[in-house]
C-alpha cells in the first residue's frame, strides 16, 4: 500500500487556522489555508516554509483545496498565493468562490484600517488570489491531472460547505472541512457515498456532544430576545454581512411570523441586500424545504425585516438590529451600541467569537466600563450574552458519516485533544473491521507485460501467443499390490477404494478397466514374475503432482480387504 | 452488448442498453406528436369546436361521427388527447437497472415507465433536468386536467375501421397503445425516484459500468453521458448543441475513444440558421404590432423563451416596443423565471460570471422588475383584468391542442392584423393550425432548433473518432421532403448503424478484458523474464478477491503448517487441487541431462536414441526417462524422493509459465 502522508499545519488539536497538507501516491494537496482568529501575530498564519524553505510552493503542491468560506479555512490564502507565492489551481465551490472575497475583504479592512497592521495582503492581492480559483460542482469529478482527481461533497456547515475526496488511482483520502449531519434553519445535512477511502479526515469540534445543541441554543435566542422586547428593550445583534447573519435573521423572521409578533427588526444597510442577493442566487444550496418554497415565498426575502436608518436608533420602544461589523470594533454596531449600552433593559447578543481587543472581546470576557476615544468612560448596562451558532457534526454525527463514508482510517482534526481520544475510543468499538468470510480462489496465469501494458492471460494463452510450444512432464509410478485376483477385479478395487475415499474427486472406471482420479490414469497390470502381485501404474502430469504423488502413496498402503 | 430500441422519434428517444450485467435506459421520451391527430381542447366553450360536422365513411356510414370531426378537411379525433408511449413490449422494464435521462424534453414518459412496468431502478439526472421536467410535466397535466372531457374515443383504434381513414390518422403507428396523460401523483412519483447528479460526475453501476454525464450545451443542465468499463466505452450523444445560448457549452473532448457513438436528438429543422430565425422572430414581432396587431408565440415554459425574451430585452427598446406589453401565460411561468435564475453553475461563463456581483444571471428579471413581462398561471384571474392590445404573448401547448393557446387561437385567428410566430421545432406547423383553418390570421414559422446540423455532427466525429456509430434510422438517408440533399445525413466510415422503433441490435464489440489490481507485495514477488525484446513474462500464482465487482490479486496464503497433533494424518488428507502449478516450454539436452544426473549421484546411465528422442535408462533404480523434442516421461518405482530428485533435475531445463 503507497504511504498516505498526512501534516497538519494548522488544527491538529486545534481550532483555527485549518490547514492540513496531504500526501497521497506522490501527489501533495493542501486541504484550505485558514487563519487563527486568536493570533496577531506569525502564528495567525500557517507556516508555509514547512512546504519548501526557499522553492516555489507552486513546484510542491499539486492543488489547494478550500472547504468553505470561514476565515478560519480561507484566511490565509491571499497571503499564501501571493506574498509567500503560489500560482497552482486553487479549488473551491462557486457559492464560497463567490463570498470568499468579501469575508477576506472584511478581515483587511479590520486588520490594515482599524488596527494599523503593515505587511498585510491588500485588496489587489485579494482580487489576484481569486483569480486562480476553480470553481468546482457538487460531486463533478475533477481531473486535477491525469492521475490526481477531486470530487465535491455537500457538507451543510454554510452556504457552499463541502467534503472533498482527493484520489489517485485506488489511493483515496476524503476531508470533511466543517460539516453538519443534521439540516438546520437554511442548509441541509451533509451527505456522503460510501466511497471507501483509505483515509477519512474529520473535524471534531463537537467529538463529546451528543443531543442537538443547536435547537436549544436557538429557542435560548429566541427566549432571550423575546423576553427582551416583552419588556420594551432594544436587543442589538452586531453580526458580519453574510453566513450567520442570514440564518439569525431566517430564525427571528419564523419566530416572528409563527407568534405574530410586531415590534420591527432592522437590517443595518451595506452588504445585506447584496448579501441576501447571493444566498438567493445560490439556493440550490440550501436545505430542501427553502428550495421547494422559494418561488412561493423566497427564504432570503424578508417580511419582517426591514433596513435600518440610523435615526431609528433614538426611536422609543422596543425593536431589535442585526448591525455590521460582528465585533463592535467600529461602524454601525459601535454606534448602536454606545447608544443603548446604559439601559439595563437593552440587550446586546453577540453570535460568534471576537478578537482580542474589540469592544466585542472586553464585554464578553465581563468588562463593564469601557474607555472610548477622548477619554470617555462608557458604563455597559445592558445585558451581554454570547451565543455560539456554529453548525458542526456532534458525536453521533460524526459516527454516522463514518458509516456512510466507510473509511479505512479515521483521523480526527478541528477538536480538543481529549475529546478527540473520547471519539477514537468510540470509533474503534462501532467500527471494527470484519474478516473476510468468503473462501479466496486461488488463480493461476502468466503476465505479459510489453511496453508499460500489463496483461494476465492463462498460461497456455501465452504460450500460443509468444509462439512457445508446450513442454509435457509426466511421471508414471509402479505401486506394487499383494493382490491375487484378476488384473480387473484389482482395478475395481481400486476404483471403489478411491471412490469411497475420495469424495471430492472425480473418480472414473473406464471401459477398458483402467481409473482415471480427475487426469490421473491408473492402470493394474499382472507383475512379470509374482502371480500375487498385481502392480498399479499411476501416471500424472506434472500439472496434477499433488493429487499424483497423493494418490501413489494412498495406493501403496494397500486396499481394504474386500467385504466378500 | 445490444440495444433495444423502444422509440422511433428520433429526438425523443428511448432506448436500452445492456452492457457487462447491467440494463440501462437511455432517456425515456414522449412521443406528443400524437396529439396532432386529436382536437383542442378549448379552454372556453367554443362553438366553432363543437359544431364541426362528424366525419363519414365514403359510403355515408357515419357510425364514426361522434368520435371523429372534420375541419377543413382534416379528420380528427375528439376525445382526450392521447400519447405514444415507447415500446414496452420488446423487453421486460422491471429488469432495467437505471435510467440516464440527458434533458427534460427525454424524459416526458418517465412516469408511464417507472410507474406501471415493475421499474425498481434509480433514475439519474441533473437537478436543471429535474426541475424544469418537472414544470414541463406539471404544465402538461395541468392543461389536460383543467379541460375535463368525457369523451373519450376508442372506437377508431380498431385495426379494421383504422384502416378505413383518411391520412394521417391511417397511418398513425401502435395507436392501440396509446394513453392518456399521467397524473400529478404519478409524476411526483416517479420523479421521487430520481437521483440528482452534476456534470463529469464518475457514477459507479454495481462497481462493473461507470456511468458520467457531460454537458450538451443544448438545455440547462442537459447531458450527454458516458457509460464505460475499463476497456469499453460507449458515448451517449442526445440533444447537443454547439452554439453559444444560456448553457454551459457542450464538453467534447470527453466523448473521445468511443467504441460506440449513440447519437441521437440533431436538429429537426437542418436547413434554418438559429440565429437568423431569431432574427425574424423580432422582425416581424415588431412589424405586427406597430400595425397594431397581437402576437402569439406558442412555445414551453422552459428553453428557447429565454433565450427569446433576452433578445427581446435588447431590442425592444431600439425597435420602439418599450410600451408593448409581453404577457407569458403558463401555470409554471413563474416557477420557470425563478428556477432559470438559481442555476447559475449551470451556465455558460458569461452567465455564471453575474451571480459573483451578484446579478440575476437572466435579464428577464429586469423586464419583470420593470413590468414590461407579466406572468400568469392562466388566462382566467389577474390576466383579464391586465390584458392590453395589441401585446405579445408566449403560452403553450405548442402542438396547440392544449394549453391557453387555444384560447388564443380562437380569439385572434380571425383577424389578418394578427400574427402567429412558431418558434419550437417539434410539431409541424401546418399540421398544428389544421383543427382552426380557415385562419386570417398571419403564420409565421422561425423554428429555432439549437441542437447539430449534420455538419457539425461530421466535424464532431472527425473530431471524437468513434469507431462504430448508432444512430435513428432518419439520419441515414436525406429528409422525405429533400431526398436530393445528400447532405442532410451522416456520413461517416464505417457507416452508422441505424435503428428503428422496436428493433434491437447487436453492438459490433465484444469485450475481452477485466481490470485486476495486484497487490503491491505480490508485484514485489513476480519474478518477470524477457522472452522476446520489450516483452516479458511472469508467471503469477496468485488469489483472486472479488467485491463490487472489483478484481484484487493478493498473495496467495503461505502453505498452513499443520498443526503438531494433525501432522501424522497429513498423508490421509486429500490436498487441495487448488494450488495450480505452471506450465512448461522448452527442451531438454540430453548429454547436459545425463551430466547433471551424475553430478548429483546417479551411475550406470543407459542412453538409448529412439525415433522420436532418447531414453535414459537409470538401471540401479529402475528407472526409466524418454526425453521428446516437447516431452519428458518418468517411468520410475513408487519412490517418492527418487521422483521429486528427478523431477527437479528436469526442470532446471525448461521454462515456467
Amino acid at each position: 500500500m503507497p504511504e498516505i502522508r498526512v501534516t497538519p499545519l494548522g488544527a491538529g488539536q486545534d481550532v483555527g487556522r485549518s490547514c492540513i497538507l496531504v500526501s497521497i501516491a506522490g501527489k501533495n494537496v493542501m486541504l484550505d489555508c485558514g487563519m487563527h482568529m486568536g493570533f496577531n501575530d506569525d502564528r495567525r498564519f500557517p507556516d508555509f516554509s514547512y512546504i519548501t524553505q526557499n522553492g516555489r510552493l507552486t513546484d510542491f503542491l499539486d492543488c489547494v483545496i478550500i472547504s468553505h468560506f470561514h476565515l478560519d479555512h480561507c484566511g490565509a490564502l491571499p497571503y499564501f498565493s501571493e506574498m509567500v507565492g503560489y500560482d497552482g489551481p486553487i479549488y473551491m465551490t462557486h457559492p464560497t468562490q463567490a463570498i470568499c472575497p468579501i469575508l477576506l475583504e472584511d478581515y483587511r479592512k479590520i486588520a490594515v484600517d482599524k488596527k494599523g497592521e503593515a505587511n498585510f495582503f491588500t485588496s489587489q492581492m485579494i482580487k489576484d488570489c481569486m483569480k486562480k480559483v476553480v470553481a468546482v460542482h457538487l460531486h463533478q469529478t475533477v481531473q486535477v491531472d491525469d492521475e490526481l482527481e477531486i470530487k465535491a461533497y455537500y457538507a451543510g456547515h454554510v452556504l457552499g460547505a463541502a467534503m472533498f475526496q482527493i484520489k489517485v488511482g485506488s489511493e483515496s483520502v476524503v476531508y470533511t472541512g466543517d460539516y453538519n449531519m443534521t439540516p438546520d434553519r437554511h442548509l441541509g445535512a451533509a451527505w456522503i457515498d460510501r466511497c471507501r477511502p483509505n483515509l477519512l479526515i474529520t473535524e471534531s469540534t463537537y467529538a463529546t456532544t451528543i443531543r442537538d445543541s443547536k435547537r436549544c441554543r436557538e429557542r435560548d435566542f429566541l427566549k432571550k430576545v423575546h423576553e427582551t422586547v416583552e419588556r420594551g428593550g432594544k436587543v442589538l445583534i452586531p453580526v458580519f454581512a453574510l453566513g450567520r447573519a442570514q440564518e439569525l435573521c431566517i430564525l427571528l423572521e419564523t419566530f416572528w411570523e409563527r407568534m405574530n409578533l410586531k415590534v420591527p427588526i432592522y437590517f443595518s444597510t451595506g452588504l445585506t441586500e447584496k448579501a441576501n442577493h447571493y444566498y438567493k442566487l445560490f439556493i440550490t444550496w440550501t436545505n430542501q424545504k427553502i428550495r421547494k418554497t422559494f418561488v412561493q415565498r423566497n427564504m432570503f426575502e424578508f417580511k419582517h425585516i426591514k433596513a435600518f436608518d440610523r435615526a431609528f436608533a433614538d426611536n422609543p420602544g422596543p425593536m431589535v438590529v442585526f448591525a455590521t461589523p460582528g465585533m463592535l470594533h467600529a461602524g454601525q454596531s459601535l454606534q448602536i451600541f454606545r447608544k443603548w449600552a446604559g439601559n439595563e433593559k437593552n440587550m446586546v447578543i453577540m453570535p460568534g467569537y471576537c478578537v482580542q481587543g474589540t469592544v466585542g472581546h472586553k464585554i464578553l470576557s465581563g468588562q463593564r466600563k469601557l474607555e472610548m476615544e477622548g477619554r470617555q468612560v462608557l458604563e455597559v448596562k445592558m445585558q451581554v450574552e454570547y451565543m455560539s451558532f456554529s453548525a458542526h457534526a456532534d458525536a453521533k454525527g460524526i459516527m454516522q458519516l463514518v458509516g456512510q463514508a466507510e473509511p479505512e482510517n479515521v483521523l480526527l482534526v478541528h477538536g480538543e485533544a481529549k475529546k478527540m481520544e473520547f471519539l477514537r475510543q468510540k470509533i474503534e468499538q462501532e467500527f471494527r473491521l470484519l474478516p473476510e468470510t468468503k473462501k479466496p480462489r486461488l488463480l493461476h496465469g502468466t503476465l505479459i507485460m510489453k511496453d508499460s501494458n500489463l496483461r494476465l492471460v492463462s498460461s497456455e494463452q501465452a504460450l500460443k501467443e509468444l509462439g512457445l510450444a508446450e513442454h509435457q512432464l509426466r511421471f508414471t509410478c509402479r505401486v506394487h499390490l499383494q493382490d491375487t485376483r484378476k488384473e480387473q477385479e484389482t482395478a475395481l478395487r481400486v476404483y471403489s477404494h478411491l471412490k469411497s475415499t475420495l469424495k471430492d474427486h472425480c473418480v472414473q472406471h473406464l471401459p477398458d478397466g483402467s481409473v482415471t482420479v480427475e487426469s490421473i490414469l491408473i492402470q493394474a497390470a499382472a507383475h512379470s514374475e509374482d502371480p500375487g502381485t498385481k502392480v498399479l501404474l499411476v501416471s500424472w502430469t506434472y500439472q496434477d503432482e499433488e493429487l499424483g504423488s497423493f494418490l501413489t502413496a494412498l495406493l501403496k498402503k494397500g486396499l481394504p480387504q474386500a467385504p466378500s | 452488448m445490444k440495444l433495444y430500441c423502444l422509440s422511433g422519434h428520433p429526438t425523443l428517444p428511448c432506448n436500452v442498453l445492456k452492457f457487462k450485467s447491467t440494463t440501462i435506459m437511455l432517456d425515456c421520451g414522449l412521443d406528443v406528436t400524437s396529439t396532432l391527430n386529436f382536437l383542442p381542447l378549448p379552454l372556453v366553450q367554443s362553438p366553432r369546436l363543437s359544431n364541426l360536422p362528424g366525419w363519414s365513411l365514403k359510403d355515408g356510414n357515419a357510425f364514426l361521427d361522434k368520435e371523429l370531426k372534420e375541419c377543413s378537411g382534416h379528420v380528427f379525433v375528439d376525445s382526450v388527447p392521447e400519447f405514444c408511449l415507447p415500446e414496452t413490449e420488446l423487453i421486460d422494464l422491471s429488469t432495467v437497472d437505471v435510467i440516464l435521462i440527458s434533458n427534460y424534453h427525454c424524459m416526458m414518459a418517465l412516469p408511464y415507465i417507472t410507474e406501471h412496468t415493475g421499474f425498481t431502478g434509480t433514475v439519474y439526472a441533473t437537478e436543471p433536468t429535474v426541475q424544469i421536467g418537472r414544470l414541463l410535466m406539471e404544465e402538461l397535466v395541468n392543461f389536460i386536467e383543467r379541460v375535463p372531457k368525457t369523451q373519450s374515443a376508442s372506437l377508431w383504434k380498431n385495426k379494421g375501421i383504422q384502416r378505413l381513414l383518411p391520412s394521417p390518422l391511417k397511418d398513425a403507428v401502435e395507436v392501440s397503445t396509446w394513453r392518456r396523460c399521467y397524473t400529478m401523483q404519478e409524476v411526483n412519483s416517479a420523479l421521487s425516484k430520481i437521483q440528482l447528479v452534476g456534470y463529469s460526475q464518475k457514477i459507479e453501476l454495481f462497481g462493473a459500468v461507470q456511468v458520467t454525464p457531460l454537458s450538451s450545451g443544448y438545455a440547462l443542465g442537459s447531458s450527454n453521458w458516458i457509460i464505460q468499463s475499463h476497456y469499453e466505452k460507449v458515448s451517449y450523444v442526445s440533444g447537443s448543441s454547439l452554439l453559444t445560448t444560456h448553457p454551459q457549452p457542450m464538453d467534447q473532448a470527453s466523448l473521445k475513444n468511443s467504441d460506440v457513438l449513440i447519437l441521437t436528438g440533431l436538429t429537426q429543422i437542418p436547413t434554418a440558421n438559429p440565429d437568423g430565425m431569431v432574427g425574424e422572430f423580432c422582425s416581424n414581432l415588431a412589424l405586427t404590432v406597430r400595425n397594431g396587431g397581437n402576437v402569439l408565440v406558442p412555445c414551453y415554459p422552459s428553453g428557447v423563451i429565454y433565450d427569446l425574451l433576452e433578445c427581446l430585452y435588447q431590442y425592444i427598446d431600439s425597435a420602439g416596443l418599450s410600451s408593448v406589453p409581453f404577457y407569458f401565460i403558463s401555470p409554471v411561468a413563474n416557477s420557470s423565471l425563478e428556477f432559470s435564475q438559481i442555476f447559475a453553475e449551470w451556465l455558460c461563463h458569461n452567465k455564471q460570471s453575474k451571480v459573483y456581483l451578484p446579478e440575476p444571471p437572466f435579464p428577464h428579471a429586469e423586464l419583470i422588475q420593470t413590468n414590461k413581462l407579466k406572468h400568469y398561471p392562466s388566462i382566467h384571474g389577474d390576466f383579464s383584468n391586465d390584458f392590453r392590445q395589441p401585446c405579445v404573448v408566449f403560452t403553450g401547448h405548442p402542438s396547440l391542442r392544449f394549453g391557453d393557446v387555444v384560447h388564443f387561437m380562437e380569439l385572434w385567428g380571425k383577424s389578418s392584423l394578427n400574427t402567429v410566430i412558431f418558434t419550437e421545432p417539434d410539431f409541424s406547423y401546418l399540421e398544428a393550425l389544421a383543427p382552426y383553418q380557415p385562419l386570417a390570421m398571419k403564420c409565421i414559422y422561425c423554428p429555432i432548433d439549437t441542437r447539430l446540423n449534420f455538419i457539425q455532427v461530421s466535424k464532431l466525429l472527425k473530431e471524437v473518432q468513434p469507431l462504430h456509430v448508432v444512430c435513428p434510422e432518419q439520419y441515414t438517408q436525406p429528409p422525405p421532403t429533400q431526398s436530393h440533399r445528400m447532405d442532410l445525413m451522416i456520413d461517416c466510415q464505417p457507416p452508422a448503424m441505424s435503428y428503428r422503433r422496436a428493433e434491437v441490435l447487436a453492438l459490433p464489440f465484444k469485450r475481452r478484458y477485466e481490470k485486476i489490481e495486484i497487490m503491491p507485495e505480490l508485484a514485489d514477488s513476480l519474478v518477470p523474464m524477457e522472452i522476446k525484446p520489450g516483452i516479458s513474462l511472469a508467471t503469477v500464482s496468485a488469489v483472486l478477491h472479488t467485491k463490487d465487482n472489483k478484481h484484487v490479486l493478493q498473495p496467495p496464503p503461505r502453505p498452513a503448517q499443520p498443526p503438531g497433533k494433525k501432522r501424522k494424518r497429513v498423508s490421509e488428507d486429500t490436498p487441495d487441487c487448488k494450488v495450480l502449478k505452471p506450465l512448461l516450454s522448452g527442451s531438454i539436452p540430453v548429454e547436459q541431462f545425463v551430466q547433471t544426473l551424475e553430478k548429483h549421484g546417479f551411475s550406470d546411465i543407459k542412453v538409448e536414441d529412439t525415433a522420436k528422442g532418447h531414453i535414459v535408462l537409470l538401471q540401479e533404480a529402475e528407472t526409466l526417462i524418454q526425453i521428446e523434442e516437447d516431452s519428458t516421461h518418468i517411468i520410475c518405482d513408487n519412490d517418492e524422493m527418487l521422483r521429486v530428485r528427478l523431477r527437479d533435475l528436469v526442470l532446471k531445463f525448461l521454462q515456467k509459465f
